[in-house]
C-alpha cells in the first residue's frame, strides 16, 4: 500500500483583481522527493507557495500536510509545523548578521520571551542553536560572511542564506522559490548538490526553477502549471515529451 | 549650583528612561509608538492618585503605575496591531492627545487644568531641599541603571533579535514561526510600563502633575534624544536623553549673553539652537552617537577571527 503524499493540494483558488492566479491546482509531494514545479511566468507557482505557506490565504481548496488539514492555518503555524518556505525575492533580515539571521528560524529558542531574556534562559539549548546555525553556514559557505550584515550579500549568497534559513527550522517540506535564479553556473550546481545530499537526509523539497537542465538531473517527479492549473505531472522525460505541456510553454507544439 | 544640578540629573534620568521605553517598541521593534506623553501621563497620575488618596509608598505607587501603563500598552498594541509607519504614529499620536485631554477634563479625578499638588515623596519635608534633590537623582539613576541592564539584556537575547526581524520585515518572521502579535504586545506593553514608571518618578519629584506637563513636546524631545543617540541601541538612548537635558536646560544662560532681547526672542533662539545642533549632529552622524552594532558571534573551533 502506498504511503500517504507528504503533501496534498486540492482544488486551490485565488485571485488578484479579476486575474485567476490559482484556478483549481491539485499536486501531490511524495515523502522523501525534490519534486519540481515548473511552469510559464504567470503560471501561479509562487501563488501556490503563498497559499501553502498561509501568507496569502486561498479562497478555495484544500492543503493538507503530513495528515493535517492546514488550508486556513496562519504562516507561523504553517512553519512550525515542518513546512517552511523561501522567497522567490531573497528576504533575508538586512541589518541582522547572516548567523542571527539563521538563529532567527531556530526553534524553541530559549530566551525569546521577555522573561527567559531576563533571567538568562538554558544555555546548553542555545549553543546547540548556535552550533547548528554555524554548521549550516559551513556547509553553504557562508562561514565567511557569517558575522556580515545579510543586506551586504551578494544575490548567490543571499540565495544560499534562504536556503540555509529554511533548514534552520528543521523542516519536513521546504518549498524553494527559484533558488538558483540568477546564480552562475558553479554556484547552481552546488546548491543542486546540496539538495542532492540534504533529500538523502530525508528533507523532502518542492522547488520551482526555470533551468530545465537541472530539473532534468535533480527532480523526479514534475509537476506542470499553467494558467492556474496543473497540467501534467511526470518524470522529465514524460514531461518533455508532452504536446500540451510544449504548447503551454511556447505558445505552439515544438 | 548643586541642587540645579540634582534637578537636572533628575530629569535627564527621567528623559533617559522615556528614550528606553521608546527605544523597545521604536528602535527594536520598528513600531513608531508616539503615545509616550500619553504612558506618561497615565504613570504620574496613578501614581499621585494613589500616593494621595490611598497613602501608597512610591514603590508601591510605581508599580501601580507601570501596571495601569502596560495594560494601555498592551490595549494600544491590539487595536493598532496591523498598523505601521506613518498610520501607527498617527493614531498612537491620538492616543496621547486623548489622555491629555481626560487629564484636563475628567476634573472628579484629576482635578483638571489645576492638576494636583503636594504629591509625597520620599523625603520631601524631612530633608533639606538640596538632599531631596540628591537623593531624588539616587532613586532615579538607580532606576534607571536597573531598566538599562534589563532592557539591554532584552535587546542581546533572542529576544531583541526577533523584535528586529519583527522591524525589518514582519512577513519573514512569521514565516520563522514567530507569533508577531505577542511580540508587538510585549514589546508595547513593557515600553509603556517604563514610561509610565518615568511617569511615576516625575510625579513624585516634582510634587505637582497637570495635563500641560504632558503634551506633544515631551514625545518630540524624546525622539530628538533617541534620534541624536542612536536608534536600536541602548547606551544611545541614555546619551540622547542627556544631551537633549543638557542641551534645553544650558542654552537657559543664553539670556544673560546676549543682553537687550526680550524673553520670548530668547525663548524662541534657544528653539532654534537646539535645533540647529541637532541638525548638524546628524549631518555628521546619521545614525546617531551610538548606532546600532551588528551583533558579532565567536565562530569558534574553525578559529576564525570576528571584526
Ligand atoms: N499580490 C498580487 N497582486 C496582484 N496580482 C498578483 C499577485 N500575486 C500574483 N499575482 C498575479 O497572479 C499571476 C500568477 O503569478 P505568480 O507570481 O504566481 O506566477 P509565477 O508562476 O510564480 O511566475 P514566475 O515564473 O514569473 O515567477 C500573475 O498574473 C500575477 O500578476
Ligand atoms: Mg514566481
Amino acid at each position: 500500500m502506498p504511503e500517504p503524499p507528504l503533501l496534498s493540494v486540492r482544488a486551490l483558488t485565488r485571485s488578484f483583481y479579476g486575474v485567476r492566479a490559482l484556478a483549481g491546482a491539485d499536486f501531490d509531494v511524495a515523502s522523501g522527493t525534490i519534486t519540481a514545479l515548473i511552469g510559464p511566468n504567470g503560471a501561479g507557482k509562487t501563488t501556490a507557495f503563498q497559499c501553502l505557506s498561509g501568507v496569502v490565504p486561498p479562497e478555495g481548496g484544500r492543503v493538507l500536510f503530513a495528515g493535517r488539514d492546514i488550508t486556513s492555518w496562519p504562516p507561523e503555524r504553517i512553519s512550525r509545523a515542518g513546512l517552511v518556505r523561501t522567497f522567490q525575492i531573497a528576504r533575508g533580515i538586512p541589518r541582522l548578521s547572516v548567523l542571527e539571521n539563521l538563529l532567527l528560524y531556530a526553534k524553541a529558542q530559549p530566551g525569546e520571551t521577555m522573561w527567559s531574556a531576563l533571567i538568562g534562559g538554558c544555555r546548553a539549548t542555545a549553543r546547540r542553536a548556535r552550533d547548528r546555525a554555524l554548521a549550516i553556514a559551513r556547509r553553504l559557505d557562508l562561514i565567511g560572511v557569517a558575522n556580515q550584515p545579510a543586506g551586504a550579500l551578494s544575490g548567490g549568497q543571499k540565495k544560499l542564506l534562504e536556503i540555509g534559513r529554511a533548514l534552520m527550522a528543521e523542516p519536513k517540506l521546504v518549498l524553494l522559490d527559484e533558488p538558483i535564479a540568477g546564480v552562475n553556473p558553479t554556484l547552481a550546481e552546488r546548491i543542486a548538490a546540496h539538495l542532492e545530499s540534504l533529500r538523502a537526509e530525508g528533507i523532502t523539497f518542492l522547488v520551482i526553477e526555470h533551468h530545465m537542465d537541472i530539473i532534468a538531473r535533480l527532480c523526479d517527479p514534475v509537476i506542470v502549471m499553467a494558467e492556474g492549473r496543473t497540467l501534467r505531472t511526470g518524470s522529465f522525460s514524460e514531461i518533455a515529451a508532452d504536446e500540451a505541456v510544449q504548447l503551454a510553454y511556447l505558445g505552439m507544439p515544438a | 549650583m548643586l541642587d540645579y544640578l540634582a534637578s537636572l540629573a533628575v530629569f535627564a534620568g527621567i528623559y533617559a528612561l522615556l528614550g528606553l521605553g521608546l527605544n523597545l517598541v521604536w528602535g527594536l521593534g520598528g513600531m513608531v509608538n508616539l503615545g509616550l506623553a500619553g504612558f506618561f501621563a497615565i504613570g504620574a497620575y496613578a501614581s499621585a492618585l494613589s500616593a494621595l488618596h490611598l497613602h501608597f509608598p512610591l514603590v508601591a505607587a510605581s508599580f501601580f503605575a507601570m501596571l495601569l501603563a502596560a495594560a494601555a500598552g498592551a490595549l494600544l498594541a491590539v487595536v493598532t496591531a496591523r498598523l505601521k509607519g506613518d498610520y501607527l504614529a498617527i493614531v498612537t499620536l491620538g492616543f496621547a492627545e486623548v489622555i491629555q485631554l481626560i487629564a484636563g477634563n475628567e476634573i472628579w479625578l484629576t482635578n483638571g487644568t489645576d492638576g494636583l499638588s503636594a504629591i509625597p515623596a520620599p523625603g520631601r519635608g524631612t530633608l533639606s531641599p538640596l538632599a531631596f534633590d540628591l537623593s531624588s537623582a539616587g532613586i532615579v539613576w538607580l532606576v534607571l541603571a536597573a531598566i538599562a541592564a534589563a532592557f539591554g539584556r532584552l535587546s542581546a537575547a533572542p529576544y531583541g533579535r526577533v523584535l528586529r526581524a519583527i522591524r525589518e520585515d514582519e512577513m519573514v518572521a512569521r514565516i520563522a514561526g514567530k507569533n508577531v502579535l505577542s511580540f508587538k504586545i510585549g514589546a508595547f506593553s513593557a515600553s509603556a510600563a517604563v514610561m509610565g514608571l518615568a511617569g511615576s518618578l516625575y510625579a513624585a519629584y516634582d510634587g505637582y502633575v497637570a495635563p500641560d506637563s504632558f503634551d506633544v513636546l515631551v514625545t518630540l524631545l524624546v525622539v530628538l534624544a533617541l534620534t541624536a543617540g542612536g536608534v536600536g541601541r541602548m547606551q544611545g538612548a541614555l546619551v540622547g536623553a542627556v544631551l537633549v537635558v543638557v542641551l534645553t536646560e544650558g542654552t537657559r544662560f543664553f539670556g544673560g549673553l546676549l543682553p537687550g532681547l526680550s524673553a520670548l526672542q530668547v525663548a524662541s533662539l534657544r528653539q532654534g539652537v537646539i535645533g540647529l545642533f541637532l541638525l548638524l549632529l546628524l549631518r555628521v552622524k546619521p545614525d546617531g552617537l551610538l548606532p546600532e552594532r551588528i551583533r558579532v558571534h565567536p565562530l569558534d573551533d574553525e578559529g576564525e577571527t570576528t571584526r
